[in-house]
């Protein structure tokens, strides 16, 4: 068994600020297998890739690569394609305006006399793209081709490095379920022509239909590795060592009283705006009481951001039909000054991105949603404005030496607390919260949990996305989840648990698209 | 030090080109022998200079909301041109002939704001078509031939305020007025603010301070009010000046303290954090576009009321002055960062750089060199105090880096 282990990497250890996002990982793979890496999100499964694949170079982590018996050192990606490793990222990476041909030699194209062979390079491509099963003219753009075909083209692009280990992370979470099966076909027929692939995926029917070995990983640590038969493999072993871990007193006690059904939507659809008619919301329907914590439960790309961006004032997608009422009363809300208006506040997930305009102040961004609160006549009051930043700082426990100081100056966590004061600002009556604690410490997250508690006291009702079903069982009273834009379950905080939760956000339901 | 910075208040790397200014000044009245600081040269800065400042206060707004507008020489010759025209040709009556060449200039910013806001097409493109679509408008529409400019309009373009009063003042009353009025104001706005501080902070803080800052600046607008009242009998603080001066306190107003203001630099910090902030990205970028071109027939107006003529080259290449001028004045390319009175500055260090040349009998050629390097040195300079982990020149100079983190937050002091 030894002799047909092609990849060992042992007590890898790699250390970000403040973070350990991978602490002592194990992973064997033999020669001409499918491994499998499942966990959840933010577990270390890309992080542990980027360190194989030379992304993260020898040096800036511990521990060891044995690569076909023996030690790899690569300081750049460019040295472990050199040695067979190739990488297929989630998100594609290809040029969209160049043609297949010369994407696939980009960065290692046919010279002759300082000249690119395209002829040959063309002939390569034709032979290439066959071997993936795919029959287009090698001069077409990329952007001309669908999601799938261009999986491909990636893959064709590897085959064309000599590929000896692929990798793919979740390649197909942006894929429909023909070009999924289809890439799974061609995985199997990879492996019989003696290419190693490890693919990293949150779909466990996928992992159960394809692999020949499956590694959990959780908390930057192997949890467990073994060995499967594909097609009969134990999906709820899968889960549970997914989630296991251990459950501390990390969330607040608090008594939840829900009062009446303030915030309803009904059929909620929306298409996604760079893939005509594909659906990321599919007929979407929930509610939410006042004094309410509902929590929504989906892996990433299943659409829970979406759901919510799109409800918030159009904000993502195109709008393919659904109602928001509040209080009973319909909603038309197709900007998101007029959801601010109605009440509707959205914490967005990517805090540097969405949340805060980092060249401001702390005050500046606590009045930046709600501007029309500190006006004076037609002029904004820089007192009120002191007054309101003042207030949160207060409230929210914001740890600042100024409101006057730059938001950059900010942890995480408190940077939070300010995206949390500026929407409170707004005075919602429900606030969407998208993953309000990613990325800060256990502290701050204790917190923002507190105030999320707050906020359902006053009587709001408060929707929690999440990626932690922890979290999401700590917190709030009753959980929706969704996978590939279906709402698939709505279950009671009480009566779920961290399993219920992952089989339902990991199965397609059928029955309601 | 303490002292100086409860002067002065916080951050004193603002003050960094203001020095640079004063300096240029008495560094050329040095070398050309006192011909600097006068008030006829003075006077001159002013009024010659107008319209570029006015053009940078509208190209600051578009550089913060994150585009640039390369038409604004074109489209200020096109409204000059156009007002003239009617003056000349349709005997329109000049006010009229104004009022129709702000009217244009708008509909012009309503054409870039479309390409901008709606179609999405970057500023650079889009004025760069404009700047050609109007340049060629100007000459198709005067076939190559000046056209003289009402003649009332010399008082706006390059007039002087009225004489009137006593004489025992020895100077143009008009500017006398102008200059006690900004020091009352001056000082009335620093202990109204004063007051509130401390009922908002509900703390005493010393009356010190607001009371050295109100003399301090009340010497330096006696001092110009001086040297602007005291040239050849029958000039004063130029019109144009004060038409700049008054455009200054009201973008200075809109910019930072309505919400429009606070939306052009949330859209420019960050658009899709606007956007999920309410803010209508859209509008704000055609509302800023076309307040641009607005203020490019302001400028234009002026212009050839000063030279009592249109031309058909007239504007060519402001914008590379109004861009400088933001530029000096600290705005970042990136969009989000920058202030009208900053701008100000940065105009008037190229306009003190070209009238200080000038007097040195440095030809335009020199001039215009120096003038590129001078935009270099300024942006660099920046940039270099920018970077994270340098202390600025400023502060080293003030020995101020240690005392940064204690005495920069008002707060920490209860």
């Amino acid at each position: 068994m030894e002799d047909s282990i092609i990849l060992q990497m042992r007590d890898i250890t790699k250390v970000f600020p403040g973070v350990r996002a991978l602490d002592g990982v194990t992973l064997e793979v033999r020669r001409g297998e499918i491994h499998s890496i499942c966990g959840e999100n933010g577990a270390g499964k890309s992080t542990l890739m980027k360190v194989l694949s030379g992304v993260y170079p020898y040096g800036s982590y511990e521990g060891q690569i044995i690569y076909m018996g023996e030690e790899a050192r690569f300081k750049n990606i460019k040295e472990s394609e050199n040695a067979g490793i190739v990488i297929i990222h989630q998100e594609l990476t290809m040029i969209p305006e160049l043609s297949i041909t010369e994407n696939i030699f980009l960065g290692n194209e046919i010279v002759r006399k300082g000249l690119i062979d395209w002829e040959e390079a063309r002939q390569r491509t034709v032979e290439l793209m066959a071997r993936v099963g795919l029959n287009l003219n090698p001069n077409t753009p990329i952007k001309n081709l669908g999601v799938g075909q261009q999986q491909l083209v990636e893959i064709a692009k590897a085959l064309s490095k000599n590929v000896k280990l692929l990798i793919l992370d979740e390649p197909t979470s942006a894929l429909n379920e023909d070009d999924s099966a289809n890439l799974l076909e061609l995985m199997r027929d990879l492996k019989s022509k003696d290419i190693t692939c490890i693919m990293i995926s949150h779909k466990l029917n996928e992992i159960a239909a394809i692999s020949d070995a499956v590694t959990v990983i959780r908390d930057g640590r192997t949890v467990e590795t073994y060995p499967v038969e594909a097609g009969h493999v134990d999906e709820d072993r899968i889960i549970s060592s997914m989630v296991g871990r251990a459950i501390e007193n990390r969330y607040p006690p608090h008594e939840s009283h829900p009062g009446e059904v303030i915030f309803e939507v009904s059929d909620w659809c929306v298409e996604d705006p760079n893939v005509p008619g594909r659906m990321v919301c599919k007929n979407s329907s929930f509610h939410v009481r006042a004094g309410e914590v509902v929590g929504f439960a989906g892996l990433m790309g299943a659409g829970r951001t979406e759901l919510m961006r799109s409800i918030f004032g159009h904000n993502y997608g195109v709008f393919r039909g659904g109602t928001v009422r509040m209080k009973g009363r319909e909603l038309h809300i197709p900007t998101v000054s007029a959801a601010i208006e109605a009440g509707i506040a959205y914490v967005p997930e990517d805090r540097k991105n969405l949340g805060l305009n980092l060249l401001d102040s702390i005050r500046m961004t606590i009045v930046s949603a709600n501007l029309k609160a500190i006006l004076t006549g037609k002029l904004l009051d820089s007192d009120k404005e002191l007054q309101a930043a003042e207030k949160s700082r207060t409230d929210l426990l914001i740890k600042t030496s100024s409101v006057n100081a730059g938001v950059t100056t900010l942890s995480g966590g408190n940077q939070q607390k300010v995206v949390l004061g500026k929407w409170m600002f707004t005075e919602p009556e429900v606030l969407i919260l998208d993953e309000p604690t990613r990325g800060i410490d256990v502290g701050a997250k204790y917190e923002i949990y507190r105030l999320i508690h707050q906020m359902a006291d006053q009587g709001k009702a408060v929707i929690l996305v999440s990626s932690e079903l922890p979290e999401l069982l700590g917190m709030s009273d009753r959980i929706y989840t969704i996978c590939e834009g279906s709402i698939t379950g709505e279950i009671a905080s009480r009566d779920a648990n961290q399993e219920k939760l992952m089989r339902l956000m990991t199965t397609t339901s059928d029955v309601k698209s | 030090m303490k002292q100086i910075k409860k002067v002065l208040g916080e951050g004193l790397h603002k003050y960094t080109m203001i020095i640079a200014l004063v300096a240029l000044v008495i560094f050329f009245n040095i070398a050309s022998n006192g011909k600097m600081i006068t008030p006829s040269n003075f006077q001159n800065l002013l009024s010659g200079n107008a319209y570029v400042l006015i053009l940078a206060i509208g190209m600051l707004m578009v550089i913060v909301v994150g585009h640039i507008d390369l038409s604004v020489g074109s489209v200020a010759g096109f409204c000059g041109m156009v007002m003239a025209i009617a003056f000349q040709t349709w005997n329109l009556p000049w006010w009229a002939a104004v009022l129709l060449a702000l009217a244009i200039g708008a509909l012009v910013g309503a054409w870039n704001g479309f390409w901008v806001a709606k179609m999405g097409i970057p500023g650079f493109i889009t004025t760069l078509g404009s700047q050609m679509i109007f340049r060629g408008a100007v000459i198709w529409i005067s076939h190559s031939i000046s056209v003289p400019a009402p003649s009332e309009l010399k008082f706006f373009g390059a007039g002087h305020l009225p004489e009137w009063g006593p004489a025992f003042t020895g100077m143009n009353n008009s500017t006398l007025l102008l200059g006690v009025f900004a020091i009352l104001f001056f000082a009335y706005s620093q202990i109204r603010q004063y007051k509130r501080t401390n009922v908002l902070r509900g703390s005493k803080e010393a009356l010190w301070p607001t009371l050295v800052r109100i003399a301090l600046i009340s010497v330096i607008i006696g001092y110009l009010t001086w040297l602007f009242g005291t040239g050849r009998p029958g000039t004063s603080f130029p019109v144009p000046g004060l038409i700049l001066v008054i455009l200054v306190i009201v973008y200075h107003i809109i910019t930072e303290k309505t919400r429009f203001g606070r939306h052009i630099y949330a859209v420019g910090g960050n658009k899709n954090s606007a956007a999920l902030s309410g803010v209508n990205v859209e509008k704000t970028y055609f509302m800023t576009m076309l307040n641009m071109s607005l203020l490019a027939a302001v400028a234009g107006i002026l212009f050839v009321g000063r030279s009592t003529a249109a031309g058909p080259s007239d504007g060519t290449g402001w914008e590379t002055d109004a861009i400088a001028a933001v530029f000096i004045g600290g705005a970042a390319v990136s969009g989000g960062v920058g202030t009208v009175m900053a701008t100000m500055v940065g105009g008037m260090i190229m306009a003190v750089l070209n009238s200080g040349l000038m007097l040195l009998g440095v030809g335009a050629d020199k001039t215009q060199v120096i003038k590129g390097l001078v935009l270099l040195a300024a942006v660099a300079f920046d940039v270099y105090n920018k970077r994270p982990g340098h202390v600025s020149i400023t502060k080293r100079l003030f020995n101020l880096n240690k005392a940064e983190n204690k005495e920069g937050s008002p707060a920490e002091k209860k």
